[in-house]
């Protein structure tokens, strides 16, 4: 049976100093520093076992190393079992491990308003009137991407080449529900008149079907073998090719149909029927057409639109859910997740308005498309332009995609609880409690160990490798119990 | 706009049965309609005034 699909969510927000110069990094470090200095002390990263180099097809590239280990910059571990750093020349959260899609939803939801949270503290620090601004969105219209990335335990056992096959059809055509629309295209020689507006922000920018590149040559199946657990147990699976959502309902349904996808590939029940012909060309042409009626070809010659092949997924999830259950993904959770995939999919093939407060590029197309109707624009305008950006943008005041009426999972108190409350559900729980309790005998902490320093012995590594321990049920009471972390590391050792 | 919603709330008594469908679907149509209006009176407000520099100034590096 397909083992318990521990997710995350990684995403590397856009930023720009407004009213002052700067460069990226030097903004996306006072971003994040404003936020640290204001709320923990900054426990430090631990990059001992960071291994971005190794390739899920079994090679290595011994010079690739984790970029902030040269360069030295910014990178925090919260008490909600999250990291916040500064990835290349952009603030980044990585989500702590959470058991469902839903979850994951509430997690992202703290993600945002730890962003927002450190934009009103860097501003007040500021104090000359600049403001550091921040988007959730993935590209600057001008050919420059930057991820959201998942990631989903998987099996060791399963075959690499299995997953890739097999979950490549689902990634392809998922954007139908969790594209977040993009005006215009930045492939080289397409016009705004010829692709006025399409479903992703990610797809001109994916030209392999398989690889270990994340920022260039992007693969739609990323084979970084890095699994921050058990390596003979399990892989984690860095998935590269999703769009960063605004939309509550589309991260849940793009991480829960992901990981039903991948529980049945674990468990062999998907097959290979829907395997595409050219994949990246595919990615292409649906997110080039909004009017959802482009096929693509399968390699048995047959052809489908995308909601089509999602059609044929969701059957196959349905039958999967009849043979093996879905307590991997958390029964409940589950059940909701393919009620509303089957409404999404109905809703975008019979009136897609009706599903605009699920799906970010039906939400943005109607803004984009009523403004261009009610002010006589031309593709390409510049105010199109901005309201495509200004969806994804971070201020209140500002933010276009909070207007539009999007269904939301995640109550307020719950969202601005997580941002300092772990997870119960996985070891995110431990890693976040220790950093509650005794962040000043914490010397460094990465996702599968934490390492104390509780004086007089030498410095203690505590080992975090399977992902289900640690959970409030299996080390809740010892929290209650220890009052010191030299108790707790005594309490482990017995 | 409750003006809309009045005259089409009328329509399906006094036709038949056959059509019925279609006031209400007009019905959800202009509700939709109106609440885009809506939506983009605020738009003009809360739009950058300069759009042309606050979508040319946004330009990020690559990142992952």
């Amino acid at each position: 049976m397909a083992i318990a699909k521990v997710c995350g969510i990684e995403t590397e927000y856009g930023i720009q100093v407004r009213g002052a110069e700067s460069n990226p990094v030097a903004a996306s470090s006072a971003l994040i520093n404003a936020y640290v200095s204001g709320t923990l002390r900054n426990i430090d990263w631990d990059f001992g076992h960071e291994r971005p180099g190794t390739d899920a097809r079994g090679f290595s590239y011994p010079d690739s190393f984790a970029p902030e280990i040269e360069m030295q910059l910014v990178n925090a571990v919260l008490t909600n079992g999250a990291r916040y750093y500064v990835d290349h020349a952009h603030p980044e959260v990585s989500t702590p491990e959470c058991l469902t899609a839903l979850e994951v939803v509430r997690f992202d939801r703290a993600a945002e308003e730890i962003v927002r949270a450190s934009m009103t503290a860097a501003k007040r620090l500021l104090n000359d009137g600049s403001e550091i601004v921040t988007y959730k969105n993935n590209s600057d219209g001008k050919g420059n991407s930057y991820g959201c990335h998942e990631n989903y335990l998987v099996d060791r056992a399963t075959p690499f080449a299995r997953i890739v096959s097999q979950i490549t059809p689902h990634f392809v055509s998922r954007q139908v529900f969790c594209g977040a629309g993009k005006v215009g295209s930045e492939l080289a020689g397409t016009s705004s008149s010829a692709v006025p507006y399409q479903i992703s922000q990610r797809a001109d920018f994916f030209e392999e079907e398989v690889g270990l590149e994340t920022t260039l040559k992007r693969p739609i199946v990323n084979t970084r073998d890095e699994p921050h657990c058990d390596p003979q147990k399990y892989r984690r699976l860095h998935v590269i090719v999703g769009d960063a959502n605004m939309s509550e309902v589309a991260t849940y349904l793009k991480v829960g149909t992901t990981a039903i996808v991948l529980a049945m590939i674990e468990d062999d029940m998907i097959g290979s029927e829907l395997t595409l012909a050219n994949p990246v060309s595919a990615i292409r042409q649906i997110s080039q057409d909004p009017s959802l009626t482009t096929t693509v070809a399968l390699r048995d010659g047959t052809r489908m639109t995308a909601i089509e092949l999602q059609w044929a997924v969701l059957e196959r999830a349905r039958k999967y859910e009849r043979s093996h259950g879905l307590a991997c993904v958390g029964d409940d959770v589950a059940v909701d997740l393919l009620a509303r995939w089957e409404t999404v999919l109905a809703g975008l093939e019979s009136d897609r308005n009706s599903v605009a407060h699920w799906v970010d590029w039906v939400a943005k197309q109607r803004l984009v498309d009523g403004f261009a109707d009610r002010h006589h624009l031309h593709p390409g305008d510049a105010k199109l332009k901005a309201i495509d950006l200004q969806y994804h943008d971070m201020r209140a005041d500002r933010c276009l995609a909070t207007r539009v009426g999007l269904e939301t999972l995640i109550s307020e108190h719950d969202a601005l609880t997580a941002m300092t409350e772990p997870p119960e559900t996985t070891r995110a729980y431990f890693r976040g409690k220790c950093l509650q309790r005794w962040p000043g005998e914490i010397v460094a902490a990465n996702w599968d160990s934490m390492v104390f320093d509780v004086g007089r012995e030498p410095l203690r590594r505590v080992p975090m490798l399977e992902p289900l321990r640690g959970t409030a049920k299996l080390v809740g009471a010892l929290f209650d119990e220890c009052t010191t972390a030299a108790e707790l590391l005594a309490r482990l050792d017995a | 706009m409750a003006e809309h919603t009045q005259k089409q709330k009328q329509a399906p008594s006094r036709t038949e049965e056959t059509i019925e469908d279609l006031p209400v679907g007009a019905q959800q149509g202009e509700k939709l309609k109106a609440e885009l209006d809506d939506l983009l009176d605020e738009i003009d407000e809360v739009l950058e005034t300069n759009a042309e520099d606050f979508v040319k100034s946004y330009v990020q590096k690559g990142g992952e």
